[in-house]
C-alpha cells in the first residue's frame, strides 16, 4: 500500500472533503472548478463528514454552501495536526457522534450535540465555528458584509450614511461629511 | 529619543504608555524632565495595524493568563480573558473607540450624593469637579475631541440614524454623535475620519487619538524621553527610607533589568497596576508598596455594559463608520426614583461578523442563534456604560497558583455584582429595548456582561490615607515618589468612558510633579 504525499511536502494525507461550489458562489469567480477539495492531515473523510455536519447544525444557515463550513474543518483539521490532544478530542468527539450523524435529520443532529454540550469537545468546536466560518469570504458576501475599508477609503464616500427609510439627523446633533 | 542609563538615579520611569502614561511621559519630557518609559508590549503603526478582525485582536490585546471569580457574566462567558485591554505602544489608546464624555460635576461626590449605600465602599474625590474643569478643557484641546472647543461633531452613521430615531420616539432630549477624539476634519497634523468602522483594529488614518502617534514621538520629539518596548516590570524597588529607587524588568529577551528612578509612576491600567504594587511586597511593606490602607486591588470598578441589538425589516449596514460615534445622555442623571443610584450613558456600537456572535451575543448555537445573525445586513446596535459601585470585595489579587512567563502570579479578578449594578443594567436593557421596538425593530437581543475594557479605581485616590492609596495629585500616601497615574487612580468609576479623565488627571499630575521636582520636594 502507497500513502499519498501532500504536494507541499511530507504531510500524510489522511482523508479528503469534497463538494461542489454553488452556481453563484462569490468562491466560483475565482476557483478554476466548480468543484472544491480540501485535503486532510489528520482527520479521515467520514470524520470530517461528522464535524461538517456538527458545525452547519451549529450554525445553521440554510443556503450558506458547504464550502464556507468546510473552511472550519480545514482549520481544524490543519490544527490537529500540530496538537495530539486536540486531534484526539476530535477523533473521539466524531466517533461519539456516531455514523448515523451525517444523515440523521436536524432535530436529531441537534439532540446528539445537547449531550454533549458540555463537553471541551463541543465548546471547543462551536468557537471555532463561530470563529472561522463568520471570517470566510463566503460568509462576508452570503451575510453582506463588508469587512474593512481602508484600501478603498473607508465607508465615507460608500454609504456609511445611505440609510433612508428614516428621518435624518438634524445637524446640530450630526456633522459635516468633509468633501460634500 | 534618549538613551538614560540604567545607573542614573535622576530619571521618572513611567510604566505603561497609554492614556495615563504615554500623556504623562510627554507632559514631564517637555518641561525638560528625563523619562524611561517600560512597555510590556511591541511598537505598532498605522502600516502595521491588521484589518483582519482576528488577527488584529492578537497583535493589540493582552493575553498573557488572568484568573477570576465571582457572579459577574465574564466568568462564564469569558473565563481566561476577564478583560480586554491592550499590550502595545499605546496601550488601550490604539484600540478604543475614541468616546470622550467627561465624568459628572455630581459623580465626583458620588458618596455625598447617594448617601450610604449598603455593600458599597463609595468615597467622595478628594478633587472636586471645578478643579478639573480646566483640565478636561486641556485634555480635550490636546485629543482634538468633537463638539467642544468649537470642534463640529462627528457625521451621523446608518447605526446613529437608527439609535436617533428610537431615542427621540421615547422622548429623550440630549442625543448627538457624541463627544469623540476622532477628527471630523484634519487637525493636529493627523487626517480626518473615513468612517471606515476599524476603530478597534487600531485606526489606518490616525484621525483616533492615540498616545502612539501624538503623546509619545512628541515626547521623543524632545531628547528627553527612553521609551523601552517589550519591558514587563516586575517590581519596584524601594530603600531603607521607603522611598522607591527603581524598577526591576525583563526584556525583549526575558533578561532581568534594573533601572535606577527618582519617581516612579506606574501607568499598567486598573489591573496590572494594583498587580505590581502587590508583586513588590518587601519585609518593610509585607502587603504590597503602598498597601498601608489594604486598599491596594479593592474596589475594582467596571462599569455596567452590555450590548443591545435590534434588527429591522430594513437595512442598516451597522458596521460602516466610527464605532461609537452616538450618546445618549438623558440617563446620565441620579434619579433614585428609577430604582438605582447613579446614572449610565447610551452609545452607539457595531461589531465585526467573527466578534458579534463570538462576544456579542448571549452564549448559543443553532437555529434560533443563527437566524438572528441571518439579519446582520439589518442590524442596529446599542451599548450600555453605568457607573458600577465600587465594593472593597470586588479586587485584584495575586493568583497563588497561576504563574506567567517569568514565574510570577498571574492578576486574580473577582466581581460579584451590586444589587445596585443588576437594577442599572435592568432598567438600561429595558430602555434601551423600547427605544427600538418604538421605531419597529423585528427583534431585540441582550448580550451578557462582556469582558471588562474600563478598568478602575483599584488604587483610588481618596482625602483621608485610611481610604484609599493615593492622594489627589495621584502620589501615593505611604510613599511621596510613587504615583499612581492610571484609571486605577479614580476614586470612583462615573459612569463616562475612563479616557478622557485619565488623560486629565495625568496632566493635572504632571504640573504637580514638574513644580515638586523644580522644588526639590522630589
Amino acid at each position: 500500500m502507497t500513502i499519498p504525499i501532500d504536494r507541499r511536502g511530507f504531510l500524510h494525507k489522511t482523508g479528503i472533503l469534497t463538494g461542489v461550489l454553488a452556481a453563484g458562489s462569490p468562491l466560483a469567480l475565482l476557483a478554476p472548478s466548480r468543484a472544491w477539495a480540501v485535503d486532510l492531515t489528520s482527520l479521515t473523510s467520514a470524520e470530517a463528514a461528522t464535524l461538517l455536519a456538527a458545525a452547519r447544525t451549529i450554525a445553521p444557515h440554510d443556503k450558506l454552501e458547504d464550502a464556507a463550513y468546510a473552511f472550519v474543518i480545514r482549520s481544524l483539521d490543519s490544527a490537529a495536526a500540530k496538537d495530539e490532544a486536540l486531534r484526539k478530542q476530535l477523533k473521539e468527539g466524531a466517533a461519539n457522534l456516531g455514523a448515523g450523524f451525517v444523515a440523521a435529520p436536524e432535530n436529531e443532529r441537534v439532540a446528539a450535540l445537547r449531550k454533549v454540550e458540555a463537553t471541551p469537545f463541543f465548546q471547543n468546536l462551536r468557537v471555532q465555528t463561530l470563529q472561522v466560518l463568520y471570517s470566510t469570504p463566503l460568509a462576508y458576501a452570503y451575510f453582506g458584509y463588508e469587512g474593512e475599508a481602508f484600501s478603498k477609503g473607508g465607508y465615507l464616500q460608500r454609504g456609511f450614511n445611505d440609510l433612508r427609510w428614516l428621518p435624518e439627523v438634524p445637524p446640530a446633533d450630526s456633522g459635516p461629511v468633509l468633501g460634500v | 529619543m534618549a538613551r538614560i542609563e540604567q545607573t542614573d538615579d535622576g530619571a521618572v520611569v513611567i510604566i505603561g504608555s497609554g492614556a495615563g502614561g504615554g500623556t504623562l511621559a510627554h507632559e514631564l519630557t517637555r518641561r525638560g524632565i528625563k523619562v524611561v518609559l517600560l512597555e510590556a508590549g511591541q511598537r505598532q503603526s498605522l502600516a502595521s495595524f491588521s484589518q483582519n478582525p482576528g488577527e488584529a485582536f492578537g497583535q493589540l490585546t493582552w493575553l498573557d493568563p488572568r484568573t477570576q471569580s465571582g457572579t459577574w457574566d465574564p466568568v462564564k462567558t469569558s473565563p481566561t480573558l476577564p478583560v480586554w485591554i491592550a499590550k502595545t505602544v499605546g496601550g488601550t489608546t490604539v484600540h478604543w473607540t475614541g468616546a470622550t464624555p467627561r465624568i459628572r460635576p455630581w459623580e465626583f461626590r458620588s458618596r455625598s450624593t447617594y448617601g450610604e449605600v449598603q455593600g458599597a465602599s463609595l468615597i467622595d474625590w478628594p478633587i472636586s469637579y471645578d478643579e478639573m474643569k480646566g483640565y478636561y478643557q486641556l485634555a480635550e484641546r490636546r485629543m482634538v475631541v468633537s463638539r467642544r472647543n468649537g470642534n463640529p461633531g462627528l457625521p451621523a452613521s446608518n447605526n446613529f440614524k437608527v439609535m436617533y430615531a428610537g431615542a427621540q420616539k421615547i422622548g429623550y432630549k440630549q442625543v448627538h454623535t457624541g463627544y469623540m477624539a476622532i477628527n471630523t476634519r484634519p487637525a493636529d497634523g493627523r487626517a480626518f475620519c473615513i468612517q471606515q468602522g476599524f476603530c478597534v483594529q487600531g485606526c489606518k488614518t490616525g484621525a483616533k487619538w492615540s498616545t502612539l502617534y501624538t503623546e509619545i514621538p512628541r515626547a521623543e520629539a524632545t531628547g528627553n524621553l527612553d521609551l523601552r518596548t517589550r519591558c514587563m516590570a516586575t517590581r519596584i524597588e524601594h530603600g531603607a527610607d521607603g522611598k522607591v529607587t527603581g524598577v526591576l524588568y525583563r526584556d525583549s529577551a526575558g533578561h532581568e533589568q534594573r533601572q535606577r528612578a527618582r519617581v516612579v509612576c506606574v501607568a499598567g491600567n486598573a489591573i496590572e497596576t494594583p498587580r505590581l504594587l502587590l508583586l513588590s511586597e518587601s519585609a518593610k511593606f509585607p502587603y504590597g508598596l503602598a498597601n498601608s490602607s489594604g486598599h491596594v486591588g479593592r474596589n475594582y470598578c467596571h462599569h455596567i455594559n452590555g450590548f443591545i441589538w435590534a434588527t429591522f425589516d430594513e437595512p442598516v449596514h451597522f458596521w460602516r463608520g466610527a464605532v461609537l460615534a452616538g450618546l445618549v445622555e438623558d440617563e446620565t442623571v441620579n434619579e433614585p426614583k428609577r430604582g438605582f443610584f447613579g446614572g449610565y450613558h447610551f452609545e452607539l456600537i457595531a461589531l465585526d461578523l467573527p466578534t458579534l456572535p463570538l462576544v456579542g451575543m448571549p452564549y448559543g448555537w443553532g437555529r434560533d442563534f443563527a437566524s438572528f445573525i441571518d439579519d446582520y445586513r439589518n442590524m442596529a446596535g446599542l451599548f450600555i456604560n453605568g457607573e458600577d459601585l465600587p465594593q472593597a470585595s470586588n479586587r485584584i489579587t495575586l493568583d497563588d497558583k497561576v504563574k506567567d512567563a517569568n514565574g510570577l502570579p498571574v492578576a486574580h479578578v473577582h466581581v460579584d455584582e451590586h444589587p445596585n449594578d443588576k437594577a442599572m443594567r435592568q432598567h438600561a436593557r429595558m430602555q434601551g429595548k423600547k427605544m427600538y421596538e418604538a421605531i419597529g425593530a423585528k427583534r431585540v437581543v441582550l448580550s451578557p456582561t462582556t469582558p471588562a475594557t474600563h478598568n478602575m479605581c483599584t488604587a483610588r485616590m481618596s482625602a483621608r490615607p485610611e481610604d484609599g492609596v493615593a492622594n489627589a495629585h495621584g502620589q501615593t500616601h505611604d510613599i511621596p515618589n510613587l504615583f499612581i497615574s492610571d484609571g486605577s487612580a479614580f476614586t470612583s468609576p462615573g459612569s463616562a468612558n475612563p479616557t478622557l479623565t485619565i488623560v486629565a488627571l495625568a496632566l493635572r499630575q504632571a504640573d504637580f510633579i514638574g513644580k515638586q521636582m523644580a522644588a526639590r520636594a522630589l
